[in-house]
């Protein structure tokens, strides 16, 4: 074998944790190569381009935004561990977001990147609430930036302190959309970083998008000495005497590394070990997008940056009964960024989320698939579209609309190989990243960080923890 | 070395990890932790840096002696001496 498939650390997906974690090795020296099967770095945060128009994967907003000079969070130790400017990112602030409840969205919850829009709003609308909901907020502050209670029931602490389920509701409804794996409840770490990452921290996008933060990403590596090898899958990793041995590629190849770190998902690990894959229940997504010709504001749509809504009762966050759940979901404006004097986007876009069946998508003959996705991608808008100020004509939208894209459960699969196009990963997390091999380690979204700032975070402490502080002499 | 140099050393690793603190006042006889915010993977840098820059090992064990500009000063300056006469 020649020495050139020989390495320090082979890592596995180059998303934003393989690259985060790819960076903080590469930059101490070890001989490190990111294997990524797909021809693009980004993994579900990618991005691609359809008809001449850039579109993202799954960015709405980046979580954890915090201004600068605010410190000891997520994003300035993101900063700080991987040597990068915090300008390079370029990230610019939201509007103002918004929990829109009811039939109608009568029930508000403003907030934005200063928490006390929220606070003051609980304590206006909820005023019997507003003390039980300082004492969550209290906990989630003492709370360690990597989640304190694991395995606990979100839900059930929530109603230590706040009686009123409409507000518990309220309150979880954006974090489960942006970050939960667990049907109706969260871990209750879970919930302490997404409450960080929302409520006290926010919201904010780079004009051009995730391609921007990929792009310093992908540059550090190459700086610090990271190798990476593109369309150039792990397709077996070979087991012996408790060990990762040996990596095999698509092309047959063998690849050898003293350690292994693998962003792709735990069952999607344990598959290339041999293993027939645990995959509990999961969660799918589908999203529509449509590109207008005009922002969205001036359709008569205000300047909403993120909308949580939900029309029932009870919100209900569950694999759906049927291909799609209309009844909840988010409403996500690119547009709706502080981007400065004369930097908006050139076209507007509208995008919705809604939770889907991952089984009620997957093998659908093509045709039934086309349909059905035309199909959903009206009930989809519609359902959001009670939740924004109506518009003159009805056709507004439509003849506004300029182009449109949708992906579906499916789509996930094929461009990410995550089962079952589990976004967020399986409901049970693996924080420590240890595996049944003494040098494989798992990081990214089944380590538990989720978001854009805590996926790089999860790659940078697997890496810290498991490889870095392990090379450091004991005495 | 001197102990001056070695405490210059450590504070330009400071300085290029943690670029967004002010480092103009920091006091050597009081622990970095709280004059600045540097946490368990801040220091880990350090150690880290101390290698890559200069060769200069830190077991584990001792984290401990890097708490303040003196202290680590004490602890590293015999070490880059040692290194030094080696070569």
């Amino acid at each position: 074998m020649n020495s050139g498939s020989q390495y320090d650390v082979a890592i596995i997906g180059a998303g934003l944790s393989g690259l985060a974690a790819g960076i903080r090795l590469a930059h101490f020296g070890k001989k490190v190569c990111i294997f990524e099967r797909h021809n693009a770095v980004g993994g579900l945060n990618g991005f691609y381009s359809l008809d001449g128009r850039k579109y993202d994967v799954g960015l709405h907003a980046v979580t954890n935004f915090v201004p600068p000079g605010v410190k000891g969070t997520p994003l300035g130790k993101i900063l700080r561990q991987l040597r990068i400017e915090r300008e390079r990112f370029a990230l610019c602030p939201q509007k103002g977001s918004r929990v829109a409840f009811g039939p109608g969205g009568e029930r508000v919850l403003r907030f934005n990147n200063d928490f006390a829009l929220l606070e003051s709003e609980v304590a206006s609308k909820f005023p019997a609430q507003a003390a039980g909901f300082g004492r969550i907020t209290r906990f989630v502050r003492e709370a360690p930036l990597t989640g304190e209670g694991s395995g606990a029931s979100a839900r059930r602490f929530i109603r230590e302190s706040v009686s009123d389920p409409l507000l518990e509701d309220m309150l979880l409804c954006p974090l489960m959309f942006y970050g939960s794996a667990r049907e109706d409840d969260m871990d209750l770490a879970q919930f302490t970083i997404m409450f960080r990452a929302l409520y006290l921290e926010g919201f904010a996008r780079p004009r051009d998008g995730v391609r921007v933060m990929m792009r310093v990403l992908t540059e550090k590596y190459r700086e610090a000495g990271g190798e990476r090898r593109m369309k150039c899958g792990v397709m077996r990793i070979v087991a012996r005497g408790g060990r990762a041995a040996a990596l095999v590629l698509d092309s047959g190849e063998e690849i050898v590394a003293d350690q292994v770190l693998s962003s792709i998902g735990a069952a999607e690990t344990a598959a290339l070990m041999g293993e027939a894959p645990v995959v509990g229940r999961t969660l799918g997504y589908v999203e529509t997008i449509s590109v207008l010709d005009r922002p969205p504001s001036a359709l008569g749509w205000g300047d909403d940056t993120i909308v949580f809504f939900n029309d029932s009762d009870r919100f209900c966050y569950r694999d759906p009964a049927g291909q799609v759940d209309v009844r909840s979901g988010v409403i996500c404006f690119p547009n709706n960024f502080e981007y400065g004097p004369g930097g908006g986007l050139k076209e507007g876009f509208f995008r919705v989320t809604c939770l889907a069946n991952f089984d009620s998508w997957s093998n659908l003959p093509e045709e039934r698939y086309r349909v059905d996705k035309a199909r959903w991608f009206g009930e989809i808008q519609e359902s959001a579209r009670r939740f924004l100020p109506r518009i003159e004509p009805a056709d507004a939208l439509e003849r506004a609309t300029v182009a449109r894209d949708m992906f579906t459960p499916t789509t996930v699969v094929k461009y990410t190989g995550h089962f079952r196009g589990a976004i967020y990963g399986a409901p049970e997390k693996n924080r420590d990243g240890r595996t049944a091999l003494s040098n494989l380690f798992i990081c990214g979204t089944d380590q538990g960080m989720l978001g854009i700032v805590g996926s790089m975070l999860s790659g940078i402490s697997m890496a810290n923890q498991h490889i870095l502080q392990a090379s450091v002499p004991a005495a | 070395m001197t102990n001056e140099e070695c405490k210059k050393v450590v504070l330009d690793i400071i300085a290029d990890i943690a670029p967004d603190e002010d480092l103009s006042n920091v006091k050597p006889d009081v622990r970095l932790r709280d004059q600045l915010q540097l946490d368990s993977m801040d220091f880990l840098d350090i150690v880290m840096e101390l290698r890559k820059r200069h060769g200069i090992e830190v077991p584990e064990a001792d984290y401990i002696r890097l708490a303040s500009l003196d202290s680590s000063a004490e602890y590293l300056t015999p070490k880059f001496n040692a290194l030094a006469a080696k070569s």
